[in-house]
């Protein structure tokens, strides 16, 4: 279901008295949400040991030995790796895969959510199975999954060379690759890190250490020509496939492209660079001072900073404004288009642009209580447990899903009309 | 032609030494504070006057750090040695009087006997540092040429002031000698392991910053 | 004047160390050492190796000096005097050989415990030189074995053991179903958002210790605390990268750590009683990221217990009543002042503490830390009587009764375990954690 099809009336609909699964179940684990707001599922222990998913109030079917990491995919359907009999699945919607792994970690859902990747191990080797269909090649090591937007394609770093416990010179001539459902790359290396597909998932770019103390970054297995002290995560230009990522030179950091360096400007700190949508603008987090945290746009950085940290960068989609959440002191705020906006809390979440980047919500923690501030503005209903806010497609109303603090310990889900609170 | 030689020290050099003390140690200083600045920048997040200061204070406390109350020689002879070491040149009623004669400024002088026998604690002071170095088997080993270098450029010129004082024979040949070693030991400070005294604040109250204020122990 | 070296200290020989060596020429050794002074050598070097004045007044401090009868070579200064100082006057201009004795001394004959810190009038930092001289090693591939196999492990599953993804995942579970014969509702909750507590450990505990995280688990438990593990890379706080001088993989391994609790949007971390692992979290790897101090609260697991305690988050069953010391381990009081809060903790769960000498600030380090310990066998034998001093230290307290020590640090552990067993000391070592599991009321306290 498209966003535009979920249910934007204004208002409050009630949708689970999730308090009262406490008192059905030995155990309740931590609930989640749909994206749509309409379900709430947690796992719940039905008898010793003997565990099932709550949908809603309605449970699974089958039961399991353990579940967790129940997740819902961007079309609200809910996944969760099961095992029975240390037998390990996905499964999805209460349906588990048929093939069954010694274990399974990491699921991924494709972009619109019809496809799940997962991480498995047999017999100590390792691949990845997508909609239970693994790889035909399997490793003695696999970290890192990562899956392309489409739900096609997934790649994890594996090792490629045997070697011995403390043989550190093999070791040193490089023994991992990249496997692109399943297919190595040609060249080995002494690590890879942060794989990262295109957004047309053609190509595969990742991190790498070439020597002890060499690093590049490897796209399609080739290596930049230029290697610096460190790099962090590669990410491709939305549309024309070059891939910029950070990199250290005489211990500062600099944005590279393609292997040379775009943002003259050296920063202390720079990392978890974003394109706009468009590919016409970049932000990144940076530090251009020790210890001073901000945001830069096409290298140049706000004037406004935080002491302790910034992160949840997010650009608007019209790619003219940018967010980000930053500390000074333990205390977190929000910080949209360089300002600050007034209130400090205990913790504070990624911000979210509403579809024509007019508006910005957040949701917030001060003193156990969870809110959502829209704008800057805090609304008036504080919750026991909150979700991130979702704006409706055309930018008028905003979604809240929450579990109310007060009295009744229900799960909500609101839509607000924005004019009303903005 | 000695007189000549007095005039040179007594004037022109004179000036030289204490330029190039001043000038040498003010360099010395500054030159590093960039090179602290460029490349252990991270450091200047972490100084703390109080915490700098704390630390200092129990250095410069006699006995007041546990190492000291380790080796209460060493503490008693290093102290003593340091302090004639500053008093004598700056309180010697000889001295005084010279810059009297040609500024006409003056202060409080120690008496002879007590500024005789000053300096003859800095000189065994020297002597004592001699000895350690070479009895004291780890200090030995760490002990290079320019380690005794450095006690002789302490104990000349002391010797022959005091030589010059009491007008033992060969007395003026020991004014010169005296003359020509102070202002020796004043221009090699900034450029030695005598520098110690430069770079003690500097040294002492970034450990005292980082202990204070990051680690929250104590470094005494 | 530097003495021609002895040869009962020749070099031992160890596969990492000489493997390099047959690789490495003088005329690379002399273009790394060039190139890491010119880049890295700042004022902190400078001032360090011109301001000593060589007076020895450090030396004592040292459990290596010691230990080893006052051998000259083993003080603070004279580890100086054998690497950097020669590298320095020659312009790098060294021989293989010399970097092969200069990487067993930096490696193997320091803890970086910083006691001599408190011992010289100038405070000048020996394990900052210490380290600045394994920086060196590391560019020249020249690194002790073990250690070095352990810093790969970092580089290549981002933890010190090579525990593979699923393994953590694995053990953590299993550790919940076992705690869970013992009290059926608890959890160890896997990527809980927004819990107010991340707890952290190093490699070893699920490798080796896994007992540790189930005692976690149930003090957690008992105190009511809302916490969560991660299910991914970043659960491991330790570093052997920082003592190998890849400052660079340091710091990768710090960001993973802190960014696996900034996505779980805990408030804090609270760490197990490991003490390099705070050293690299508080004021190592942060620094080298661009973080002044840890950019989410870290707290190592004896304030984490002193915390509980002050604040009645605990019930005690009864009282620890076996005789025991402390071992105040270097990088948690020297690095972090927690000797007294370790004593507030002791105090309330034990009946008999009984204070080594010197202790607190003072105390002479396990001679395990630093990496000593890691660079494994071919070094384990000099690294025991290399701390004799504490084998007598330790004997003190036990003729004063006490049967058991504390040492609220892994490394300390493996040191102290080592030191025991070769001196015949019989005594026994624990975690805090150990004694406040064994105490403890386990049930669910009431806020
Ligand atoms: C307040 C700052 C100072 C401190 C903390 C300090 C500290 C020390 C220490 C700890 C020693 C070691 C003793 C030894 O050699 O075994 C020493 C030696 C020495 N200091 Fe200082 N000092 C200071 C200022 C000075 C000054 C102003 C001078 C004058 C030039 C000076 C001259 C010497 C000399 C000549 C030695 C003997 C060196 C040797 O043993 O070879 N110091 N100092
Ligand atoms: S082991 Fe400790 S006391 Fe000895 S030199 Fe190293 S830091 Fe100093
Ligand atoms: S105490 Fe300090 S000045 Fe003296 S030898 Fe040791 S490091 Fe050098």
């Amino acid at each position: 279901m498209e966003h535009r099809q979920w249910d934007w009336d204004i208002g409050k609909k009630k949708i689970a008295d999730f308090h009262q699964w406490r008192d059905l179940y030995k155990q309740v684990q931590e609930p989640v949400v749909s994206p749509d707001g309409e379900t709430l599922a947690a796992v719940v222990e039905v008898e010793d040991m003997v565990f099932s998913v709550c949908e809603n109030g309605k449970l699974w079917e089958n039961t399991f030995d353990r579940i967790w990491y129940p997740r819902f995919g961007p079309n609200s359907r809910l996944a969760a790796l099961v095992s029975t009999e240390a037998a390990w699945t996905v499964a999805t919607a209460d349906c588990p895969w048929e093939a069954v792994f010694d274990f399974v970690w990491d699921p991924r859902f494709s972009a619109c959510g019809g496809h799940i990747s997962a991480a498995a191990q047999n017999e100590g080797q390792y691949n990845a199975v997508t909609d239970g269909v693994a790889w035909n090649a399997s490793y003695p090591s696999l970290s890192g999954l990562a899956m392309a937007n489409d739900g096609t394609k997934t790649a994890a770093v594996v090792q490629t060379v045997p070697f011995n416990s403390g043989d550190i010179f093999q070791f040193q001539e490089g023994c991992y690759s990249a496997a692109v459902n399943g297919k190595p790359w040609e060249h080995n290396f002494l690590n890879l890190w942060e794989l990262n597909f295109s957004p047309d998932g053609r190509s595969l770019a990742a991190e790498a250490r070439t020597t002890l103390y060499d690093y590049t970054i490897v796209v399609d297995g080739m290596p930049w020509p230029a290697s610096f002290e460190s790099v962090w995560k590669p990410v491709f230009h939305p549309a024309d496939g070059s891939v910029t990522a950070p990199v250290r030179k005489s211990g500062k950091w600099f944005l590279a492209k393609n292997g040379a360096i775009i943002w003259e400007k050296p920063f202390l700190q720079l990392w978890h660079h974003q394109y706009s949508r468009d590919g016409r603008c970049i932000a990144a987090i940076v530090a251009p001072a020790f210890g001073k945290w901000t945001v830069a746009v096409d290298s140049r950085p706000w004037s406004l900073h935080f002491s302790d940290l910034v992160t949840d960068l997010a650009i608007s989609p019209d790619g003219n404004r940018v967010a980000c959440v930053g500390c000074t002191d333990g205390r977190w705020a929000v910080a949209v288009d360089n300002r600050c906006w007034n209130d400090r809390f205990d913790m504070v979440w990624q911000p979210v642009f509403s579809p024509d980047s007019r508006h910005v919500a957040a949701k917030v923690e001060k003193q156990g209580r969870f809110f959502i501030l829209v704008n800057g503005r805090p609304l008036k209903q504080t919750f026991s447990e909150l979700w991130d806010p979702v704006f409706s497609p055309d930018s008028t109303r905003l979604m809240v899903r929450g579990i109310e603090d007060q009295n009744s310990g229900h799960y909500c889900r609101y839509v607000f009309q924005l004019s009303d609170l903005v | 032609m000695m007189h000549e030689l007095y005039g040179f020290l007594r004037g022109p050099m004179l000036w030289v030494a204490l330029l190039v003390f001043f000038g040498g140690s003010g360099y010395r200083v500054a030159a590093m504070w960039r090179l602290a600045r460029k490349k252990d920048a991270v450091i200047f997040n972490y100084s703390s006057g109080y915490y700098a200061l704390r630390s200092i204070f129990h250095w410069l406390l006699p006995f007041g750090s546990r190492n000291m109350r380790n080796h209460p020689v060493m503490t008693v002879v290093a102290f003593v040695f340091h302090i004639c070491l500053f008093l004598v040149p700056l309180f010697l009623s000889a001295h005084i009087i010279l810059i009297k004669e040609s500024w006409n400024v003056s202060w409080p002088w120690l008496p002879d006997h007590a500024a005789d026998a000053m300096t003859w604690m800095v000189v065994a002071g020297c002597g004592f540092f001699a000895a350690r170095r070479i009895i004291q088997p780890d200090v030995r080993y760490l002990t290079s040429t320019s380690d005794y270098l450095i006690l002789a450029a302490i104990a000349v010129p002391f010797v022959s002031g005091t030589w010059a004082f009491h007008q033992w024979p060969a007395f003026p040949a020991a004014t010169l000698v005296h003359m020509a070693s102070a202002e020796i030991l004043l221009m090699i400070i900034p450029f030695t392991r005598l520098s110690h005294m430069l770079f003690f604040p500097f040294t002492r109250g970034y450990m005292g910053s980082e202990f204070g204020a990051v680690r929250k122990a104590r470094d005494w | 004047m530097t003495k021609s070296l002895p040869t009962d200290l020749a070099v031992i020989p160890d596969k990492g160390v000489d493997g390099a060596a047959a690789r490495l020429t003088p005329e690379r050794v002399a273009r790394v050492i060039q190139i890491l002074l010119a880049e890295e050598g700042g004022a902190r070097l400078k001032v360090y190796t011109e301001t000593c004045v060589h007076c020895g007044l450090c030396s004592e401090a040292c459990h290596f000096y010691l230990s080893n009868d006052k051998d000259p070579r083993f003080a603070p200064a004279a580890k100086v005097k054998q690497t950097l100082d020669p590298m320095i006057r020659k312009n790098g201009r060294v021989s293989v050989d010399f970097m092969k004795k200069a990487c067993e001394i930096a490696f193997t004959e320091c803890n970086l415990c910083r006691r001599c810190v408190m011992y010289c009038p100038f405070g000048i930092d020996i394990s900052y030189l210490m380290l600045f001289v394994r920086r060196i090693c590391h560019r020249l591939g020249m690194v002790p074995q073990y250690i070095q196999d352990t810093a790969h492990s970092h580089s290549a599953t981002l933890n010190q053991m090579w525990v593979k993804e699923d393994e953590w995942i694995d053990t953590l579970q299993w550790q919940e179903d076992e705690a869970r014969d013992e009290i059926p509702d608890l959890r160890i909750p896997l990527e809980k958002q927004g819990a107010d507590v991340m707890y952290s450990v190093i490699g070893p505990e699920p490798k080796f210790r896994a007992q540790l995280i189930y005692q976690a688990a149930v003090i957690m438990h008992a105190a009511g605390v809302d916490w969560t593990m991660p299910a991914t890379p970043g659960w491991d706080n330790s570093d052997m990268c920082m003592y190998t001088g890849d400052s660079e993989m340091m710091a990768r391994l710090k960001k993973v750590h802190f960014e696996t609790a900034m996505r779980l949007k805990t408030k804090r971390i609270v760490m197990g009683e490991c003490g390099h692992a705070f050293r690299s979290v508080y004021d190592v790897g942060n620094r080298h990221l661009g973080w002044k101090m840890p950019p989410l609260p870290m707290v190592h697991a004896i304030e984490f217990y002193y915390e509980l305690f002050r604040d009645g988050k605990l019930s005690l069953a009864k009282k620890y009543d076996v005789p025991l010391t402390l071992h105040d381990p270097c990088n948690v009081v020297r690095g972090r002042g927690l000797h007294e809060m370790a004593r507030f903790v002791i105090h309330k769960t034990c009946t008999t503490f009984i204070e080594m000498h010197p202790n607190r600030e003072h105390n002479y380090c396990c001679g395990a830390g630093g990496g000593v310990i890691n660079c494994g066998p071919p070094y384990a034998k000099k690294r025991v009587e290399g701390n004799r001093v504490k084998a007598d230290q330790l004997a003190a307290a036990k003729a004063k009764g006490a049967r058991v020590i504390i040492a609220p640090c892994h490394n300390c552990h493996g040191g102290l375990e080592d030191i025991v067993k070769y001196y015949e000391l019989d005594m026994e070592i624990k975690f805090l954690g150990d004694i406040i599991y064994e105490c403890i009321e386990k049930g669910e306290v009431d806020s």
